[in-house]
């Protein structure tokens, strides 16, 4: 009789409950989350988040960490581009309210980035209080073939992350072949300008200036056992320091150093060899250190390295931009990214 | 008759019934508060939550995020209201909060060096906490180690002068924090922020406040004479200096808990106790419940606004600071009447 009554119970509540299918994923933190099997609504935790997911399943967005401008807007694919601005979990630029980020009824949280502890916490933190699955991606360069398949798998579309995931390899392998063929001592060095004034810089390790070292560069200021993120630089440092080109995607630095009298000092800046590095929709080297970066580092390759890096710089924009933010360049627009 | 005697004229029972007034009001004021949010959640619902009916989605967002939320609202509130009252009183001065003797200062630098290090949520709060004990340790040690001049200008001196070095070293961290996931969070948490609180960050606060408050009650009365200055006090068979450390130990152990959760929230302990001793005078053994009462209530109604203004949540610093400011200029043109 007792086994009877828990049946009939049991029985009812499939019936009254209809349960959703789910299956555990293992995260990049290792953590197990049951997730749907059809992931339908993600909100993503921050801007790397955000651009990873616009990149591989638009139509699961519920917003962007802020509302896109006009001039960015130009270059995103329709209507994803014109997603409300509804805040980020993690810190990266505004934070939004659990509850407001639970009325847009999410069945899945991404955060793609940073694997420190705090943030392991914040996704557990959060799952918990919610009932949300929150999944940590690693957002590190080497990591980004492996992300976008786990993402693809995640969100149901395995045949775009495979394909992205390929693209990926294939930068690496393109920058890796063009390495293999030039020593450590023979690398150009390179000074990455920030801000109007270009004295802000990244060290060594720090994940805004990273692409230097993975695109086949020296980073002029070299290894600090304390800096870990941006440091400000004195002029005489870099002038010191003399390195072979400057990148910066700052445009109004970009404009205004060349009639600086201090920067006119530097032997790069009188063989004009600074570079803007395009910035939309998003940075191509930085800002915010996402898979923006992807193209960023054909580009990078393509200036240090002018007579071994062969490659159309302006093809390569085109199909990227069509493999991965899913929107057709027409040559006005490919003029102003390569300006 | 002046106003003063009119206050301590005041029957008793008009005191108990101006408590139960504010009470039943920061219970309804908290209630409303519960039905306010991004996700629309009927009041029936929010009532069939409370007394446990299973309303899926209303339910979690009752209990795990609205109800922990307005809960540490209250405590934050109520403990910085309390500990501003008691230091006010203690000090005879009505600009001294309860960061005074460098309490925020040091939870703050625990609490960055935690972020920094990329700890646990735990750990920053532990850290905090920690962090805001040891400034003030520091700040007493060293203050009753000077001697023979004003004993009381030295504390307050010293507490200074240990702000401002923990201030400096917590620039440093934030200088060589990183810029893409340090700075933003050791940003807003020491701007004070409870977007984040839920219910297992409240279990261990609420004793540590409790365990800090039951001193101040039992001591009231004494802390009223403290408030004559130590040559009366001495008059009367109390050892000021004792009693002065109490109170310290109490008050930072109050703030240093909530701060611990809420991160820097400035101007309820310095605010509130204002407008307490407005409504209910100087003494302390009314002054205290009273200030707790309001404190709690101006924090719920700041809270509130913080989580439903914009679409990001704007930290608690900036509106407390924007709605406490012009009222403290207020004070302060009004001179010191009215203070004992």
């Amino acid at each position: 009789m007792k086994v009877l009554s828990l049946l009939c119970c049991l029985l009812a509540a499939f019936i009254t409950h209809p349960v959703q299918a789910e299956r555990a994923v293992t995260d990049s933190a290792s953590r197990t989350v049951t997730i749907p099997d059809r992931v339908e609504r993600v909100f993503a935790a921050g801007g790397p988040a955000a651009i990873a997911l616009y990149i591989i399943a638009p139509d699961r967005m519920l917003g962007w960490p802020r509302a896109n401008r006009a001039a960015e807007i130009e270059f995103l694919a329709q209507p994803y581009a014109g997603l409300p601005g509804v805040g980020g979990l993690t810190g990266q630029g505004g934070e939004a309210s659990l509850e407001r980020m639970l009325s847009l009824q999410p069945d899945l949280i991404i955060d793609f980035g940073s694997l420190r502890e705090t943030y392991i916490d914040l996704a557990n933190r959060v799952q918990a209080q919610t009932g949300i699955p929150y999944l940590l991606i690693d957002g590190s360069f080497e990591n980004t073939p492996a992300a976008l398949r786990l993402l693809g798998d995640v969100l149901g579309v395995p045949e775009r992350g495979e394909a992205l995931a390929r693209d990926a390899e294939a930068t690496f392998g393109r920058i890796d072949a063009l390495l293999a063929e030039v020593p450590e001592d023979q690398r150009p060095r390179v000074y990455f300008a920030r801000r109007p004034n270009g004295l802000e810089s990244g060290m060594v390790g720090s994940i805004n200036t990273e692409i230097i070292e993975r695109a086949g560069g020296i980073n002029v200021l070299g290894r600090s056992a304390t800096a870990r993120g941006l440091v400000q630089v004195g002029f005489e440092t870099i002038l010191a320091e003399n390195p072979d080109l400057v990148v910066t995607w700052d445009e109004q630095f970009y404009r205004d150093h060349r009639d600086d009298p201090l920067w006119q000092q530097l032997p790069a800046v009188q063989a004009g060899r600074v570079y803007l590095a395009p910035m939309l929709p998003f940075g191509w080297i930085d800002r915010p250190p996402s898979l923006n970066r992807i193209i960023g580092l054909d580009w990078m390759a393509s200036h240090l390295y002018p007579d071994r890096h062969q490659i159309d710089l302006r093809e390569r924009a085109r199909e990227f931009y069509r493999l991965w933010y899913q929107v057709e360049l027409d040559e006005a627009q490919l003029d102003r990214l390569l300006q | 008759m002046n106003a003063r005697a009119e206050r301590l004229a005041r029957p008793a029972s008009a005191r108990l019934s101006l408590i139960g007034v504010l009470l039943l009001s920061l219970l309804a004021g908290a209630l409303f508060a519960l039905t306010i949010g991004p996700v629309p959640i009927s009041p029936g619902d929010i009532l069939a939550t409370l007394i446990g009916r299973d309303t899926g989605q209303a339910g979690v967002v009752i209990w795990n995020i609205r109800l922990p939320r307005v809960l540490a609202a209250m405590l934050v509130g109520a403990a910085l209201a309390a500990a501003g009252a008691s230091y006010q009183i203690m000090f005879r001065n009505p600009l001294v909060s309860p960061d005074i003797l460098g309490v925020s200062s040091g939870a703050a630098l625990g609490a960055v060096c935690a972020i920094f290090l990329s700890l646990p949520i735990l750990a920053i709060q532990g850290f905090a906490f920690a962090g805001g004990l040891l400034a003030v340790a520091l700040v007493s040690t060293i203050a009753s180690a000077v001697r023979g001049v004003d004993t009381t200008l030295v504390l307050v001196l010293t507490g200074v002068v240990m702000g401002a070095l923990a201030g400096a070293a917590t620039s440093l961290l934030k200088v060589m924090a990183d810029p893409y996931d340090q700075l933003p969070a050791i940003t807003f948490w020491l701007l004070g922020s409870l977007a984040r609180v839920n219910s297992g960050d409240l279990l261990p606060v609420l004793p540590a406040v409790i365990l800090g408050l039951i001193p101040l009650v039992l001591l009231r009365w004494r802390i009223n004479v403290l408030s004559l200055g130590d040559d009366e006090a001495r008059a009367l068979g109390i050892d000021a200096s004792r009693l002065r450390l109490m109170v310290i130990a109490a008050a930072t152990l109050i703030t240093a808990s909530v701060v611990a959760i809420a991160g820097v929230v400035g101007w309820v302990g310095l605010v509130i106790p204002h407008i307490a001793r407005m409504l209910v005078g100087p003494s302390f053994a009314v002054l205290l419940p009273v200030a707790a009462v309001i404190g709690a209530g101006y924090l719920l109604l700041v809270d509130t606004l913080s989580r439903t203004l914009g679409a990001v949540e704007i930290p608690l610093g900036i509106l407390t600071a924007v709605l406490g400011a012009p009222f403290f200029l207020w004070l302060l043109a009004r001179g010191r009447r009215g203070w004992t």
